[in-house]
């Protein structure tokens, strides 16, 4: 039997609490162990951020922290980000712009705009393309993303 | 790709920390996870043990007392680049912690772990050895300095003894007349410094040269500070710059498909340069 650890983690405000294996990287205890599958896997080695995910409110690889990492900490992924049935902005917009094709890299790269957007409220064109530089999308070509960037920064602005 | 199996400690201490080791002395201590996660699921690195210091809180915050910061082994790529304290007193350090990875990397790497790693790519270890700083090391028998050029010894090797953690990093806080740059040459696919440049310079009154001192990453195995006693006394500009740059001399430089040996001293030569030329500006500023 492999050894097991408990943890309690607080996953878009409900609280988990799971034995896992040590070497469980968070990504894998959101995907298999919850069932939280809308936080993707793309790479596996830090490089694409398809994993993006909030822990304690910053951009987080999941791929690149063990599960025992964020124990006792809060996790935001994409699937906790409506709120009420509505979109958040950063989803909102990016679906305006068309900043998605494929959507394989959609939900980390809303996570690393949200949290951007928490930190800078009003990026400009190289603070947006600087704070998604770990977000790589093969499809859009950027450009529709970071518009939609600039989108939801001035709705949020107007809320 | 999981790693090989571990087990796992937290520790809440730097006393737990070090038991921890000498009980488990196959153990590894794990910071942000950065360095070490990657390397564990290539199976590069097989830890019996991974003891986790990520939240010691003795081993956090960033502090001046007097003219020296003190910046905790724990301190994220992300607090040191925007804490107001080190953007002021060594803003080198600043500048080559703002240039790792991305924001996501920047949130949980730490000064610790990257210096403990070694990686002759990495932003933060010339800033170190230009701006004269000096790594706390404590082991279950005491404590110890070892100033930031002695530190490196090889590629991914250092000073660590093996019952030792880093704790601290002690910077001098750049006095009157003195600016300091770091600039970067990014690997264009992983964002590792092909080089990196880092430059203290401080001018008298009358804006000569009183002091400069200039570290070179990414081209040997171990930062390189560059010996500039050349330009002593001298108004910093272009061409004396260059000269005192002209045949720096780096042993045993990195090569590879991207950036060859030639390539990298170029590469130092020429942001070595403008490394210098920035934080003399800044030192009038
Ligand atoms: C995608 C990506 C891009 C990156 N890009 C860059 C870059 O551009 N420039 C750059 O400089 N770095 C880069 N890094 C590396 C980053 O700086 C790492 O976070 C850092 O090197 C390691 O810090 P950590 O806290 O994650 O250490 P860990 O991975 O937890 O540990 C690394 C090693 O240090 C040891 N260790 C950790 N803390 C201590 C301590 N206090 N005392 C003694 N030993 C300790 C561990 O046992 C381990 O051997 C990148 C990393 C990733 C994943
Ligand atoms: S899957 Fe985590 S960065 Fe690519
Ligand atoms: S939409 Fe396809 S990878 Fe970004």
């Amino acid at each position: 039997m492999p050894e097991s650890i408990t943890i309690s983690v607080t996953v878009n405000s409900r609280r988990y609490e799971r034995a896992v294996e040590p070497r469980t990287l968070l990504i894998h205890f959101l995907r298999d162990a919850l069932g939280l599958t809308g936080s993707h896997v793309g790479c596996e080695t830090s490089l694409c951020g398809a994993c993006t995910v909030l822990v304690d409110g910053a951009a987080t690889k999941a791929c690149t922290l063990l599960a025992a990492q964020a124990d006792g900490r809060a996790v935001t992924t994409i699937e906790g980000l409506a709120q009420d049935g509505a979109l958040h902005p950063v989803q909102e917009q990016l679906w305006h712009h068309h900043g998605v094709q494929c959507g394989y890299c959609t939900s980390g790269m809303v996570l690393a705009a949200v949290a951007l957007l928490e930190r800078e409220p009003s990026p400009t064109d190289a603070q947006i393309r600087a704070g998604l530089k770990g977000n790589l999308c093969r499809c859009t070509g950027y450009a529709n993303i970071v518009d939609a960037v600039h989108a939801a920064a001035a709705a949020l602005a107007a809320r | 790709m999981y790693p090989a199996p571990f087990s796992y400690v937290r520790v809440a201490s730097v006393a737990e920390a070090l038991a921890a080791l000498a009980e488990h002395p196959d153990g590894r201590f794990l910071a942000g996870g950065h360095s070490l996660l990657p390397a564990l699921k290539l199976r590069l690195a097989e830890p019996a043990v991974l003891i986790d210091i990520g939240r010691v809180a003795e081993l956090q915050g960033i502090t001046q007392v007097g003219s020296t910061l003190r910046i905790g082994s724990l301190a994220t790529h992300d607090q040191v680049a925007s804490s107001d304290t080190v953007c002021a007193g060594a803003r080198l350090l600043a500048e080559a912690c703002a240039k790792v990875g991305d924001a996501a990397v920047r949130n949980w790497g730490t000064l610790g772990g990257n210096l403990a790693h070694a990686d002759p790519a990495s932003d933060p270890p010339p800033a170190l050895v230009a701006a004269g700083a000096r790594l706390e090391l404590q082991s279950s028998v005491g404590q110890r300095w070892v100033a930031a050029d002695q530190f490196f010894s090889d590629l991914f090797l250092t000073a660590l003894a093996s019952d030792e953690i880093i704790t601290a990093v002690e910077v001098p806080a750049a006095g009157a007349r003195t600016g300091s740059a770091y600039l970067k040459h990014p690997h264009p696919a992983s964002g590792y410094a092909v080089c990196g440049a880092a430059a203290v310079v401080t001018l008298d009154g009358a804006g000569r040269c009183e002091s400069a001192r200039l570290a070179i990453g990414g081209v040997g195995p171990v930062p390189v500070a560059i010996d500039l006693a050349a330009l002593s006394g001298e108004v910093p500009e272009q061409a004396g710059v260059d000269a005192a740059l002209a045949d720096i001399e780096i042993a045993d430089p990195l090569s590879d498909p991207y950036a060859s040996a030639d390539y990298r001293i170029r590469l130092a030569r020429v942001l070595g340069r403008r490394a210098m030329l920035l934080a003399a500006q800044r030192a009038v500023a």
